[in-house]
Parts: structure tokens; sequence; C-alpha cells
């Protein structure tokens, strides 16, 4: 449409056969030739297939034939921009090209991999090609927007991918805020005893390192705190935090615990102790705590539901008590956030044939893990819900809430392992018959299969097979007071009922029930199950599509504690490299106000989310603050006058290249006498 | 094959989500027809409606728009205005004479590849059976009645 308008340009056109992976399905030398014949009198002076475009080889054609061409733009029709967008631009940059007048248009992603079609997906492929011929027309020479890079920055979640994400950057010398909800940082490995394989004490291998967070000069945490808000971008975030009232002074508070001890209010322990435990109005979750001042909880503390009692403020040797304190909001400036807000453990009601919450001897597995630690309810012993008997026989059920369409279709990762150590521990502990019932046994990375070999020695019994039902209902002698496993033996073929007096069940790791919230909070997106997305599965885990924003731990899907420290230790390392830089070059992709054109409606100011869009009413018109402007575009579609431009997604470049697409430019070729 | 009439649709996608989405749907191999051709856009806040305008003018059959699912946008909430803008754009289509259900709208985020892939099988579907547009200028006469059409400044 705006042919004629159109200095004719010299493009490239390069067409990548990765391997099989188009060329299977789409014609590329057909591609290549037609786009060479049809879209001459578009500017293609030069159009190649070639195996792979993104090795060297390829960069190295498209390089030589700029210089040798003298190429004004160049177009890429291979793998996703997201994929290798880079990679091209980077190549036109060596050989001299502005890298933005480079288009990257999909074939593989969006055609010969989504289409069965030869003829068809060749046609699309044109099509596609044809768009991005007439796109890149209108491409511009751009330069990067350069922004400094704030050097302190935030972490969220005090588990151990957290804490080892904050020690790593608070080590090489830059500051960090950590938030924790809880009262303490630790997450959920400050309630382990054991770590498998090795059986490494938990928290002997924990304190340490949250010991060291706690005196770290150049981290601050804010716990029994929480994120509320995020605004800004990579190098600039401004993050409002909500600190909770303690109710305890911190700077007055020893950390002695006399008030814990004085304290007349027990309270059922849900978080730390997973609900089988106790723990006083006024606490710190555990001795070790990091922070060491506790907290009041206010829900159940009897001066704020009564009026009376203030026994801790009694007896606090140095007044640290302070029932006025009022929520706080703080705000962080930060260039990098980290997000390690970890997992939730499956509520192991929701499968009711397994009994939990109904049949007092069956216990999850966080439960059993505080019932082990030599520090938890029982001392570490192992014993039935009344306290006292030892389990002569224990049943061990994995994928609880996992690998069943039902509740969870992912495998949690860790269960396996974890129940593994749990038969370990009971056998050594007590001596009783362990049975593990599992589906298939994963152990896959280092020594974990050399501690299933030592399980399956030490005599545990393994059945195949997933577990039907647990129930109190005895059948046959022997069943008497017993819990009965149902399950089909699949290894030999026959159904069993195995009669034991206490039941693991081995839950489910899933997403924070708060993770959308989260995932709005800092502008990340959640796979179907619930887990943030990374920029790349497999080369990219830890950076995630908002710049700035990395994830770390099981916030990005189920892992054990080697993976969560190696992902916290990469966050920091990808934060530390940004920090580094210490500017960070944006996609120029930004809005802009044609100041003669602006008649000074208006309609687009309140259109913008991030408040870019200034009036100027002494002129009557608008102008957007770059350093804000985040282009969406929507204030571009919106302008009636045409005022305002998008930078990398013009009108032009939109409408050229869905002319290009529908093959109008063809048309006008057959028109052309 | 020959027989079966096949419509062109011009798909207009978020960069954050349903781009992403057709990324995951090609990498999870999953097919659908090839009927849809796709632009992509920052956001469906992006969205013009005259580019919907323009591309059936231009000779497409249906459009289909996406975005993130409201609220979770990643410029907040743009995808609220691109689905007002739908709205109006649908009312205006019946006036213009044009089944409104050729042009649709998708919520699709980044991990909904299987359901992109749906929704573009199903659109593909319904364009079939409404069959083409033959907006007049799609065949002939063209250039005049686009740039008519432009917004003037």
């Amino acid at each position: 449409m705006e042919t004629n308008q159109t200095p004719q340009q010299r493009i490239g056109v390069y067409v990548c056969h990765c391997g099989s992976n188009i060329a299977g399905v789409v014609d590329v030398e057909d591609v290549a030739k037609w786009a060479a014949e049809k879209l001459g009198h578009r500017g293609v002076v030069i159009a190649r297939d070639y195996k792979f475009m993104c090795s060297s080889l390829g960069q190295e054609l498209i390089e030589k034939d700029i210089k040798e061409l003298g190429l004004t733009r160049v177009v890429v029709a291979a793998c996703s921009p997201h994929l290798h967008e880079q990679t091209f631009r980077t190549a036109c940059k060596r050989a001299g090209l502005n890298p933005y007048l480079c288009e990257l248009v999909s074939i593989r992603e969006q055609d010969s991999w989504v289409h069965t079609d030869r003829a068809a997906a060749t046609v699309k492929a044109k099509a596609i090609v044809s768009g991005g011929v007439e796109r890149v027309t209108f491409h511009e020479a751009l330069e990067p927007l350069r922004v400094p890079i704030h050097p302190d920055s935030l972490v969220v979640g005090g588990g151990i991918a957290g804490i080892q994400a904050a020690l790593e950057i608070a080590d090489a010398g830059y500051h960090v805020f950590l938030v924790e909800r809880e009262p303490s940082i630790g997450g959920h490995m400050a309630q382990f005893d054991k770590t498998f394989p090795t059986l490494d004490c938990a928290a002997c291998i924990l304190t340490p390192k949250m010991v060291s967070v706690g005196f770290h000069p150049n981290i601050t945490m804010l716990t029994w705190a929480e994120v509320t808000h995020v605004e800004g971008f990579v190098g600039n975030f401004t993050v409002t935090v909500k600190q909770k009232p303690r109710s305890v002074s911190t700077s007055l508070c020893t950390g002695c615990g006399i008030c814990q001890e004085k304290c007349p209010k027990k309270v059922v322990d849900e978080v730390y102790e997973a609900g089988l435990g106790f723990r006083k109005a006024i606490y710190t979750p555990f001795p070790q705590a990091v922070p060491k001042y506790p907290v009041i909880d206010r829900e159940n503390c009897t001066f704020y539901l009564k009026g009376t009692c203030k026994a801790c403020e009694k007896f606090c040797p140095t007044g640290a008590i302070d029932f006025n304190q009022k929520e706080e909001f703080i705000q962080l400036q930060v260039g990098n956030i980290i997000l390690a807000t970890g997992y939730d453990l499956f509520d192991a009601r929701r499968i009711s044939e397994y009994g939990f919450g109904r049949l007092a001897n069956v216990f999850t597995s966080l439960e059993f893990e505080r019932m082990t630690n030599a520090a938890g309810p029982t001392n570490g012993n192992i014993v039935l819900r009344d306290g006292v008997t030892v389990p002569k026989s224990v049943a061990i059920v994995h994928c609880v809430g996992s690998r069943n369409k039902n509740y969870n279709n992912y495998c949690s990762s860790i269960c396996c392992m974890q129940s593994l150590k749990f038969a370990h521990l009971v056998e050594e502990r007590t001596g009783a018959e362990v049975y593990n019932f599992y589906i298939d046994m994963r152990t896959p990375a280092k020594a974990y299969d050399e501690f299933y070999q030592r399980l399956l020695e030490e005599g545990t019994h393994f059945v195949r097979g997933r577990v039907a039902e647990i129930t109190d209902a005895a059948r046959r002698p022997g069943e008497e007071g017993k819990l009965i496993i149902q399950a089909e033996d699949t290894l030999i073929g026959k159904q069993r009922r195995i009669p034991v007096d206490m039941v693991v069940l081995s839950a489910a790791l899933e997403p924070r029930h708060d993770h959308k919230e989260t995932a709005h909070l800092f502008g990340l997106s959640c796979s179907s199950d619930g887990w943030m997305i990374e920029r790349h599965p497999k080369l990219d885990p830890v950076a995630t599509m908002t710049e700035g924003i990395f994830i770390a731990g099981c916030v990005q899907g189920p892992k054990d504690i080697p993976a969560s420290v190696s992902q916290g230790a990469a966050a920091a390392a990808r934060v530390l490299g940004k920090i580094q830089q210490k500017e960070i070059a944006l996609e120029p992709i930004r809005a802009t106000v044609d100041q003669d054109r602006c008649s000074g409606c208006r309609i687009c100011n309140n259109l913008c989310p991030f408040n870019a869009i200034i009036f100027h009413a002494d002129r009557m018109v608008s102008e957007i603050n770059p350093a804000l402007c985040q282009g969406c575009g929507t204030c571009v579609a919106a302008c009636p006058a045409g005022a305002i431009s998008g930078t990398g997604f013009s009108n032009e470049q939109i409408l050229a290249q869905l002319d290009g697409l529908l093959l109008h430019n063809i048309q006008q070729l057959s028109a052309i006498p | 094959m020959s027989e079966q009439f096949e419509p062109v649709i011009i798909g207009f996608t978020c960069n954050w989500c349903s781009y992403r989405a057709a990324d995951l749907a090609g990498t999870s191999r999953i097919k659908y027809p090839p009927n849809v051709r796709l632009i992509r856009l920052m956001c469906s806040g992006r969205l013009d409606p005259t580019f919907v305008i323009k591309a059936l003018a231009g000779g497409a059959d249906g459009v289909l728009i996406t975005g993130c699912h409201p609220g979770e946008c990643h410029y907040l909430d743009q995808n609220y205005k691109a689905m007002r803008r739908y709205l109006l754009l649908r009312r205006t289509l019946v006036q213009m004479g044009i089944e409104p259900q050729r042009v649709k709208l998708v919520w699709a985020s980044a991990a909904e590849g299987a359901r992109l892939a749906n929704e573009i099988t199903k659109l593909v579907e319904e364009i079939r059976l409404l069959g083409p547009l033959n907006w007049p200028t799609s065949t002939n006469g063209k250039v005049e009645l686009i740039e008519s059409m432009e917004v003037p400044a």
C-alpha cells in the first residue's frame, strides 16, 4: 500500500533448513528461489537457503553478502525470534549493518513444526518470508537504550535457594535485601532432620549459612515481611515491602527467649511443625532462627484478643515488647530481583481414600520430617499419633498428589529419594518393617541410585504399584487395629493388603497457593501447573521473560536441595553479571509523540499504566518519557491523530507485514505489465 | 483438498504470551491447520482496530486477536483495552455487513500452546463454514479503496 514512498532497499533473504526441522516439511529451496524471483521488485537482491543459518558458517554467509552485495536489510526465515534474533542481529552488526535492520521470521515453530502438508506449509513459509521482506523495509537503524543498573538487589524468599543467592551476591560485595514472609529465614530445609543421600543433618549444614546471612554486612534481612508492589524495570525497580508488626523492638530484644517461656498461650504450629507440635503466641519458629527476634502472633495472643495478659512484657528484661507497633511500608530501590519463594506441600486431605486427617496414624512427609527431627515435637522419636507407641511396621507411599491426573501430572522429583530416606530412618530408629509403595523409582542424581541400592540391601520392602486405599476396616485376621494398604503389586500382578501401624504419605510439591498473585506482582507467567516460566527451559532456566527478574529453587519447578542451591547461585551470577556491566542495553521499543501532529486531546494520557505520558498544558501537547515507557504500544493504537509512533512496531511496519503476508506485493507485480 | 475452501487468517499475537504459546505449540509439535499467519505485536493493546479492517480488506477471511489472560498482562492491564476495542470493533463490523464471527479474541498464556492450537483449529473451521469474505478490494480496485480508509491525520 505504501509501496511508493519507500526507498528501494537491498534485501537479503536467508532461509534455514534447520537440519530437517524445517526442510523436512517446508520446501526451503523453493521458498528461497521464490523469494528471489517474486520479491525482486520489492528489493530482494539475494535469497539463499542453508542447512543451519545460526551456525558460524551460516552467519558468515550473511556477513559476506552484506559486505559484498551492499545489503541494507536482512530477513532470516528460521526459528522463533525469541531464540535467535540476537544471533542474527549480532551477525549484521559484525558486518557493519545496524542490528535492528534485520528481521527474523519464524517458519519453524509457526510452520514446519505445526503443519504436515508440505505444499501448504511451503505456501505459508513464502507468505511469512514475504511479510518479513515488507516489514524489514520499514525498519529503522536503532541504538539500544542504555539504562544504569542499581547495584542493590532484592531476593524474595529466605529458603535455601534465596539464602544461597543472597550470600553469593553479598560476598561479591554488593548489597542485598532478603525478604521473608515468616519470622525466620531457613524455609523448608530448616524443618528437615536429615538430607538425602548423604544423611547430613539439615540444620548442621543450613544454620551456618543462615548465621552468615544474619551477620553479613551486605545483607539487609526483612523477615515477617512481604513484597506488596513492584514498579519499574531492569536496573531500576522500586519495590514496596510490607513489614508486618513484630510487636517486638528489634533494637532492644536480645533474643533471650524468656518471653516465649513465660507466654501462657500455646498454639498449634501449622507452619514450622507442620501441625504436629506447638509454639507460643510469641515465638521464634525454632531455636536457631535468624533473626533471633520473636514475633507476636496477634491472632492468637491473649492481649490482642482480650486486652489482658502482657506476660511477655512483664518478664522481658530489656523492655523490648511493643504492643503498639504498626505495620510499615518500606520502599527499596533495586536493580535486579531474584524470586525464590519455594513451594507448598500438597494437601493430602484431598485424596480422601488415603485417610490423612481421618485416620490418626497417616502422616504427611513434612509431619514425618518434624517427627524425625531431634528438635521436633517428639524429640526425634518415630511414634504413632499417641506420642508413645513405636510402630512395628510402616508404609511409605510415593507420588501422593504427583503423577496423578486428578491432582498434578508432574513428578515432584524429590519424593522417591525422600521416601528412601524415611525408610532408612525408620529402620535405623525403630527396626520396624518398612514397605515402600512406588510407581517408578526415580533416583537419577549423583549418589542417589547408590542410596537406593543400599536401602534394598537394608531389607526395605518395595512394592511397585499405586496405593488404591488406606483403611482401618479389618477384613482378615491380623488386620485388626492396623491400617491396611490396598495396592496392586504390578510386578507379581496381584492385589495385596498389607497391614501396618503407620503410614507416611510422600506428598507432592505444589506451587505456592498465592503463585498467581506473585506472578502478577512481578510480571511473570506461570505454567499451567503454576510454576514460574523460565526464559528457556534448557538454556536459560533462571532468567524470566521479564528482564531483571530471576527465579531460583522450587518456584521454577520441584527440585531437591542441590538443584535449589545451584539455581540460587546461578541466579546470583546472572545478577552480578548485570551489576558488573553497570548499565544495560534495552530494546529500543518505545513510543514517541510527534509534537506537531498532537492535538492535545489527551486520549492517550490515561491509557498508560506506567504514567509515562506527560501532558504539557502550556503547549497543549502530550509527551512520552522514554525512561518510563515500556513499549506496549497501546497509546500508538489509540491516538486518533496518528501522532504517536512506536519504534520497532510502527504502523508502517505492521501494515507492510500484513500486506506481505497477504501477498499483495506479488499481486502488484502481476498488475505491473 | 482443492475442493475445500481454504481461508486465509491473520493472527495478531502478543510478544509475551500468545506468541510464546505459538512457539510452544511448535516445540511440542502440536498440529493445527496452516491457514493462519501470525503478526507479532508487543501487546494486544498495540492492536489498532484499523489493522483488523485492513487485513479483512486486504484479502484475509478472518482475524485472530490473541493476548494474555485478563489480569496477566505483561503491561499490567493493556489487554483490557484490547478487549474494549474488540467489542467496539465487532459492532463496527456488523454495521459494515461483515459477520463478526470472522474476528475472534482469544486469551492464551505462554503455557497454553495446546489451547492456542485448538482455538486456531476451531476458528479455521468456523471461517470455512462462513465461506470467503470476498471484500470488494480483495479482488479488484484494491489500492483506491484501501487508501480511502486511511485515518485522516
